[in-house]
């Protein structure tokens, strides 16, 4: 369940003592509630799910863990098929 | 668009596709718990890229499928009535009741309106002080921030013409009666991202240790169930049973702080009844006593008949990965996403539906 | 609490919705339903062999001369958004579906119904917007009707039109002539009528601003046709989307379709609108692009052809016809993988899950 996408955070203010953003994703903005998110800032990355960001992107993370992705998917051409057959 | 289409990388899929299959020495059963999980598996078609050892079933985390029908039943209900607006999540309005549905409603000329964000239905109310706004609210623990939200919001503003009836419902009491049930056939989990990303998965550490089963927090696209397959394969291979978490861009141990406290504020746990499973204890909220003005099951007389029919559906073992859609008799024939059996086959992340809208030309051959 | 559960096996199923016995908004969609309608109330009431053909426009002789018609209602909210007005789509939605069949178009006529209340500005506004759109698509209005309801029973404004154009002879463009072998064209990227006219009712903001597509397509088709005679058909992919046409032809015909998900183009902000609110662009409605169906060894020269053409410079090969999994409609994801790009019941809804 639960769809939430990532996107960027453009803007950030107090409306009605409320914290609301303007968060880009792709090529569209959108209003977002950032009350769950109180240490997000512009420029920062939070996945947003029914209006309300519910978490902040841990960009050193992801970006850790997906230079490994990376490197596994450029050697994809070379790798022997398997007993499945697994590979093109 | 960044975070999202990296992870639908056909290279790297391909690539952890073939590293499971060096991987695995033996035949796995692996549950994702998320509909949203399901959907993403069958929409790319990541069961074809898994070795034939590696089965996967598919779990009851789809809200829409298993909200109660007594719910469905008195969300019609109140559609009808002509001093209420009841404002929905899209997902909600097909799903059929004892006789009818919200999109049959509003033919019948009941004011319900789609919202994206609970927001929406506050807005709603403030536009409309002479209507009776009522927003069903549904949802796991990702959700029920945000419909926490409305509600803590609209008792801060003083909304006098707001309500919601509201369903939501836990994952880890789930996890645990499916894996309390003889006929278990799971080994791994992949826990749902979204719900981790609010929750933390420091509740999923009493499940490894007392079921000595592998748990790991996986995220929404290829990459990531791809990726959280291997590590659970990995640990299985091994013989470890622990939790781990592939989601680390959006989940971390003990969740969000903010998130928890409004639903500590707002709700407490309660029994809850699955649709199409059954009732299972403390995996539900409902409105803490103080926000009892904000409940519709509260304000408004609500008595509704549900029917309790028998059919061919076998939804349960569906929803406990005992048996595919593909097993059941009905699949396709009798029963289709315009005139579903069962929970499974009503919204496009239960099980059956996912399997009819992607899958069943291998039915058919 | 409670007395835990014994055993998670008692179901508690609904009961089946069986017949329908109302309309729904479903049944308006362009999918299942409003396939289901045609078979089960229309069709059989209206028994003919040119309705049964279920194209875009009907081809009649009259006296030696083929002559194309067809019609359509637009009931557009809301009335005016980016890139177009209910006058100006009721004008080119008309004018498509006859250049679909590979006729001329020449005459529409225009019927209204107005709901009592309606501002003569916003009246006067569609009108000038649609005789705008009849000058481009080079039809003339040449009769009409206006009707008023009451308040509360029209929604603002319905236009009706009908349109009539000539049809050359020997030209059999019709969704039952896709054969295995045959390639499927797109004219460009899919989803920006749709999505356009949702950001307007939901206030959606977009970084450069979706307009729709919507945009008479007649001069295409006809450098299409200049191009090459072995097109089988032709379809604008309206309500429903792309998937709705290409499963119309697929069932038409009772041929597989096998499409390319990394050939189908889709603009950023709809593929961002899309993702949030968790809707597949191929559902979303387009008015100003189209699909072909060709004979293969043309598939090249109608390609040039169409990219020549203002409204069709992105146009791609998106997929082929086949024999297997006949009356599906098939697509080879970015992963290589296969899957069902299946009609949809009724409207597509925006989804949390």
């Amino acid at each position: 369940m639960c769809l939430a996408i990532p996107g960027k955070v453009l803007q950030a203010e107090e409306q009605n003592g409320l914290r609301v953003g303007r968060v880009q994703f792709g090529g569209i903005i959108r209003s977002v509630r950032l009350d769950f998110v109180p240490e997000a800032v512009v420029g920062d990355y939070v996945m947003v799910h029914v209006g309300f960001a519910i978490s902040q992107v841990d960009e050193a993370e992801a970006d850790r863990t997906y230079e490994m992705l990376r490197e596994m998917g450029a050697l994809e051409g070379e790798l022997p098929p398997n007993d499945e057959g697994m590979t093109q | 668009m960044k975070y999202l289409d990296e992870y639908r990388d056909s290279r790297i899929a391909r690539a952890l596709a073939w590293e499971i299959a060096s991987v695995a020495t033996k035949p796995w059963v692996l549950m994702e718990i998320c509909g949203g999980q399901t959907h993403t598996i069958m929409r790319y078609g990541l069961d074809e890229l898994l070795p034939s050892t590696i089965e996967l079933v598919h779990g009851p985390g789809c809200p829409v499928c298993v909200t109660p029908l007594e719910t469905i039943d008195k969300a019609i209900a109140l559609a009808l009535r002509p001093d209420v607006t009841l404002v929905s999540y899209g997902d909600m309005l097909r799903v059929p009741g004892s006789n009818s549905d919200l999109l049959r409603a509003k033919a019948q000329g009941g004011d319900v309106r789609i919202a994206y964000s609970p927001v929406e239905a506050l807005k709603i109310a403030h536009a409309n002080p002479n209507r009776r706004v009522v927003f069903l609210a549904i949802g796991f623990e990702t959700t029920a921030p945000a419909n926490a939200m409305a509600a803590h919001q609209a008792k801060r503003e003083g909304l006098t013409n707001f309500s919601m009836l509201v369903s939501h419902v836990l994952v880890p009491p789930a996890i645990r009666a499916l894996l309390a049930t003889r006929e278990n056939r799971v080994q791994g989990f992949i826990a749902p991202g979204h719900v981790c990303t609010i929750m933390g998965y420091q509740q999923y550490e009493a499940l490894v240790r007392d079921f000595a089963i592998p748990i790991v927090v996986g995220g929404f696209e290829p990459v990531d169930l791809l990726e959280a397959i291997l590590m659970l394969v990995k640990q299985l291979e091994r013989g470890d049973g622990c939790v781990e978490n592939q989601y680390v861009r959006s989940v971390t141990y003990k969740g969000n702080f903010p998130a928890q406290q409004i639903l500590k504020d707002v709700f407490e746990i309660t029994d809850q009844k699955w649709r199409g499973i059954g009732s299972i204890p403390d995996s539900g909220l409902r409105f803490r006593p103080e926000y009892a003005a904000y409940d519709a099951n509260e304000i408004f007389d609500l008595e509704v008949i549900t029917a309790d029919e028998p059919t061919e559906c076998i939804s349960a073992q569906v929803l406990q990965g005992l048996k595919k859609p593909t097993d059941c008799s009905a699949f396709a024939i009798r029963c289709t996403p315009e005139n579903p059996l069962g929970a499974p086959m009503v919204s496009a992340e239960g099980a059956c539906a996912a399997y009819y809208h992607y899958r069943r030309h291998a039915v058919a051959s | 609490m409670s007395n835990g559960i014994k055993t998670i096996t008692e179901a508690t199923c609904p009961v089946p919705l069986s017949a329908r016995d109302t309309i729904l908004l479903g049944h308006g969609s362009g999918g299942k339903l409003s396939a289901e309608l045609l078979r089960d109330v229309f069709l059989p009431t209206f028994q003919n062999a040119e309705l049964s053909r279920l194209n875009d426009q009907a081809m009649v002789s009259v006296n030696g001369v083929r002559i194309a018609v067809t019609t359509d209602s637009f009931v557009v909210k809301p009335l005016f958004f980016p890139g177009g007005d209910i006058g100006s789509l009721a004008v080119y939605g008309t004018v498509n579906d006859l250049a679909m069949g590979g006729a001329q178009p020449l005459f529409i006529t225009v019927a209204l119904i107005i709901e009592e209340g309606l501002s003569m500005d916003v009246l006067r506004r569609v009108v000038s917007s649609l005789q705008r759109a009849a000058t481009n698509a080079g039809v003339q209005v040449i009769t009409g009707d206006t009707k008023v309801v009451e308040k509360g029973k029209g929604d603002g404004l319905f236009i009706n039109t009908t349109g009539i154009g000539l049809a050359p002879d020997g030209l059999g463009l019709s969704a039952d002539r896709a054969r295995p072998g045959d390639v499927v064209l797109l004219s460009g990227p899919i989803g920006e009528h749709g999505i356009a006219i949702l950001a307007q009712r939901e206030g959606l903001e977009f970084e450069s601003r979706i307009e729709s597509d919507s945009a008479a397509l007649h001069t295409l088709t006809v450098e299409m046709l200049k191009a090459s005679s072995e097109i089988r058909c032709m379809r604008d992919p309206t309500r429903g989307g792309l998937s709705s046409a290409l499963n119309e032809i697929a069932t038409q015909s009772n041929v597989g379709i096998e499409l390319e998900e990394s050939s189908i183009p889709v603009r950023e902000e709809v593929k961002g609108a899309c993702e949030m609110l968790g809707l597949d662009p191929l559902y979303v409605a387009n008015e100003g692009k189209l699909v072909a169906i060709v004979e293969h060894t043309v598939a090249d020269e109608v390609l040039a052809a169409m990219r020549r053409h203002p409204l069709a410079r992105q146009a791609q090969i998106i997929g082929r016809v086949q024999q297997k999994n006949a009356g599906l409609v098939m697509m080879r994801t970015t992963l290589g993988t296969t899957r069902i790009v299946d009609m949809l019941a009724g409207d597509q809804l925006p989804r949390i899950c």
